[in-house]
């Protein structure tokens, strides 16, 4: 699954800034995205061994799947059977949050 | 201490996607990323749409699959470059992938190349090749509820290719249903309803095709 490349990217950046930072050891690090899959957790914990980022905390902000609608330009959340916009019955829409995936800060020493 | 950072973890594939286009525009070189589910029908539509553009467009093809090369080899046949990638487990082809397999095409002597991804319906739509154009196969057996199972594949897709209306018949499969549900999160995505058994359809979206490559 892709989860593994995504936790190795998202580690390889990590390790990057706190290189720069001149700091020893990564103590947490505050991810923003979509969905929130263990699997990050587990290739995290696999991938971060023998790096200053072993044993870091990982922390998730999780936005959730948010779509706008083009007719009336509200936001609404989608429902899972449901893409009519709840305000104008319309369904000519775009998917504006829940996409996310980046690294917001770390926390080092 | 706590470091700002705010980067895009996807970052990295982008960079590379971006060096991928590059290196196809210098080439002048039109990319179309195909994806489906597994069994959709991407290789024969690859094979159909080849036949169509022979002695016309000079068409290259790169096959993603976890293993084997079997798909290479059937498009081989037919006598245009083709470079196998095997992802090793991964579930899709990323920028890398897509970059160390152009190495191995004659890139100025192809004007189309189809890249066929791994067969899934998630995770390829995460990761940009570099490509111009995204499409997605739909074939009637999978069911007309997939826009609303996999949204993202469908709100990414340039054009969705409905394939094997020739089961129809068979099928509890709307297909304007279908078409609407699409159109509900894709306004822009073209569609194409065929079928690469009896060749209906084809030429419609071969005709477009060209009409893209040559915009």
């Amino acid at each position: 699954m892709h989860e593994l490349s995504i936790t190795q990217s998202m580690l390889d950046l990590v390790l990057e800034q706190a290189k720069n930072a001149g700091a020893k050891e990564v103590g947490k690090i505050n991810l923003v995205l979509g969905v929130v899959d263990r699997a990050v957790q587990f290739y995290f914990d696999f991938l971060s061994k023998g790096t200053p980022a072993e044993g870091a905390t990982l922390s998730f902000k999780v936005i959730p799947t948010t779509a706008r609608c083009r007719n009336c330009a509200q936001d609404f959340k989608l429902g899972e059977f449901d893409w009519t916009c709840p305000h104008c019955k319309g369904n000519n829409i775009e998917i504006v949050g829940g996409k996310e995936l980046f690294v917001e800060s770390i926390e080092v020493d | 201490m706590e470091i700002k950072v705010v980067k895009d973890i996807m970052g990295a594939n982008d960079q590379i996607a971006q060096k991928n286009r590059q290196l196809f525009d210098k080439n002048k070189v039109f990319v179309v990323n195909v994806m489906a589910s597994p069994g959709a029908g991407k290789t024969s539509l690859i094979l159909e749409t080849i036949k169509r553009l022979k002695g016309k467009v000079k068409v290259g093809v790169v096959e993603g699959d976890i293993s084997s090369s079997l798909d290479a080899e059937a498009i081989s046949k037919e006598d245009v470059p083709v470079v196998q990638i095997n992802t090793g487990g991964e579930c899709h082809l990323d920028a890398s992938m897509t970059a160390s397999a152009l190495d191995n095409l004659p890139l100025a002597d192809i004007e189309l190349l189809l890249i066929e991804n791994v067969g899934n319906l998630v995770c390829p739509a995460e990761f940009r090749i570099g490509e111009d154009m995204r499409i997605l196969i739909a074939s009637t057996p999978e069911g007309d509820d997939k826009p609303f199972k996999y949204p993202l594949m469908f709100h990414e897709a340039d054009a969705v290719l409905i394939n094997k209306i020739d089961l129809l018949p068979y099928l509890k499969f709307d297909v304007d249903a279908f078409s609407k549900a699409i159109k509900g999160i894709n306004q822009k995505a073209k569609i194409f309803p065929l079928s690469c058994t009896t060749g209906d359809g084809i030429d419609k979206w071969v005709d477009w095709l060209r009409g893209q490559a040559k915009g």
